[in-house]
């Protein structure tokens, strides 16, 4: 699903990334754990289409995101701490002219179904501006995985959520992974955020610089390998 | 027929979001109502003076209200991320700078639906006829379509609110002078041949602005 190599991308002076090397299965979900100015927000926006890299070659279902950004916006989902949500518009209005951005045939039906699943069919017409940090994250996921993206982009997703709204986003994101999504999540939470991903990917310095399957990690001894990993 | 849906869906969107709020339209008109005001009592204006005075005073509040609602309806898409939202929709990105900007010139037109009677009745020229109409359409389209482009510029920036009118009153001097010069050859009883080369002026203005802004909004918004 995600090809990427020898990735650089360059602000200024300032390397973001210094040549990533990384690959990802359809249906594969990892997370990508690095310290704050590791480049992870700054690899997902290349994936998503919003920044162009430096160099480096980037395909995303066989499509480069640069050349055939359409292509691969309508593969995708995009999710991060904001929600990308009108707080001025209803969660229903939000959905439905996500649904209208995308296309979508079946908008009535499809947005119905995610407001029930999210379990905010009840505050439909409410604006999200009145929404919960948990209720506004909740209805992002509705909003990003709308278009049956095959891919999801989640940048830092549980930024400011309580436990509560924590397990319901976990949960949410399970679900979606158990039915063939594919999902690249970015943290540096690793006591809660290691725990959901089946790959574990650690970026520093730009750079991609462990990558392991989730079930070889010992969860007690990381932490300390990781501090030496990003150090 | 797609690109049309997209434009007209953020249209609706921007409407909708501000039927929700009125914040945006009723700071225009209050700032606009006030401004009249003010001009009306503080400069007197009657008779010749008026007629003379009353087309820049219009189109002085035009400007001012129309970069309060431009300021604020990008800023709206820059809040919570839903700028990018829309950037990671599968569209043309031309679509959704001109769904931004008919917006922007909807709002525009309730503010100047308002305008116009009251200028007409404080300043007592005749400011309701076809010919100032079509001037003050083609004005605000330019007007709308240029301050798009640069709000989406200047809502990036640290001094968001200052950047605006400093980045737009400048390039919108041509459209503004022509749009007063057009508006008081018409208010003194001249007609839509007489004042031509202006609404040539404003025509080719709306054109040139349009087509550069439709071109580069693509670029301007990637980081």
């Amino acid at each position: 699903m995600i090809q990427v190599h020898d990735l650089t991308k360059s602000f200024g002076p300032h390397m973001a990334l210094a040549g990533v090397d990384l690959s990802v299965e359809t249906g594969e979900f990892v997370a990508l754990v690095g310290p704050n100015g590791a480049g992870k927000t700054t690899l997902l926006r290349i994936l998503a289409t919003l920044i162009r890299p430096t160099s480096g070659s980037v395909r995303i279902a066989g499509l480069d995101p640069v050349k055939e950004g359409e292509g691969v916006r309508r593969r995708i989902g995009f999710l991060s701490h904001r929600t990308l949500l009108y707080e001025d518009l209803t969660a229903e209005q939000n959905l439905w002219f996500y649904a209208k951005m995308y296309d979508l045939a079946d908008s009535s039906a499809r947005v119905a179904d995610l407001l029930e699943r999210v379990g905010l069919t009840s505050r439909r017409h409410d604006l999200v501006g009145t929404f919960s940090r948990g209720m506004q994250q909740r209805l992002a996921v509705a909003r990003a995985v709308l278009h049956r993206a095959q891919l999801l982009l989640l940048d830092e997703p549980y930024t400011g959520l309580d436990p509560l709204a924590t397990q319901a986003l976990t949960n949410l994101l399970t679900e979606l992974a158990e039915e063939g999504c594919t999902i690249l999540l970015t943290t540096h939470d690793l006591n809660r955020d290691l725990k959901v991903g089946r790959r574990v990917v650690v970026l520093a310095r730009g750079r991609v610089v462990h990558d392991v399957p989730r079930a070889e990690v010992d969860l007690a001894a990381f932490p300390e390998q990781y501090m030496q990993l990003v150090r | 027929m797609r690109f049309i849906r997209i434009v007209w869906a953020i249209v609706v969107k921007d409407v909708a979001a501000e039927f929700h709020t009125r914040e945006m339209i009723s700071a225009m008109l209050v700032f606009s109502v006030l401004a009249l005001l003010i001009f009306s009592f503080a400069l007197d204006l009657r008779g010749a003076v008026a007629q003379a005075a009353a087309p820049g005073v219009l189109w002085a509040t035009v400007a001012f209200a129309g970069t309060l609602g431009l300021s604020r309806s990008l800023t709206r898409e820059q809040q919570t991320g839903c700028i990018d939202g829309l950037l990671l929709a599968p569209v043309d990105r031309s679509a959704i700078f001109l769904g931004k900007a008919l917006g922007n010139l909807a709002f525009m037109a309730v503010v100047e639906a308002v305008l116009l009677p009251l200028s007409s009745a404080l300043f007592d020229v005749p400011l309701l006829r076809p010919g100032v109409l079509l001037v003050t359409a083609l004005g605000t389209v330019g007007y709308a379509a240029v301050g798009t482009l640069l709000a989406t510029i200047a809502v990036n920036t640290r001094a968001r609110e200052v950047m605006l009118p400093i980045l737009l009153l400048p390039l919108a001097i041509p459209s503004l002078i022509a749009a007063v010069q057009a508006t008081g050859g018409l208010v003194e009883g001249g007609t839509l041949a007489e004042v031509g080369g202006w609404m040539r002026l404003l025509v080719v203005y709306d054109l040139v602005i349009v087509a550069v802004s439709v071109l580069t909004f693509g670029y301007l918004v990637e980081e």
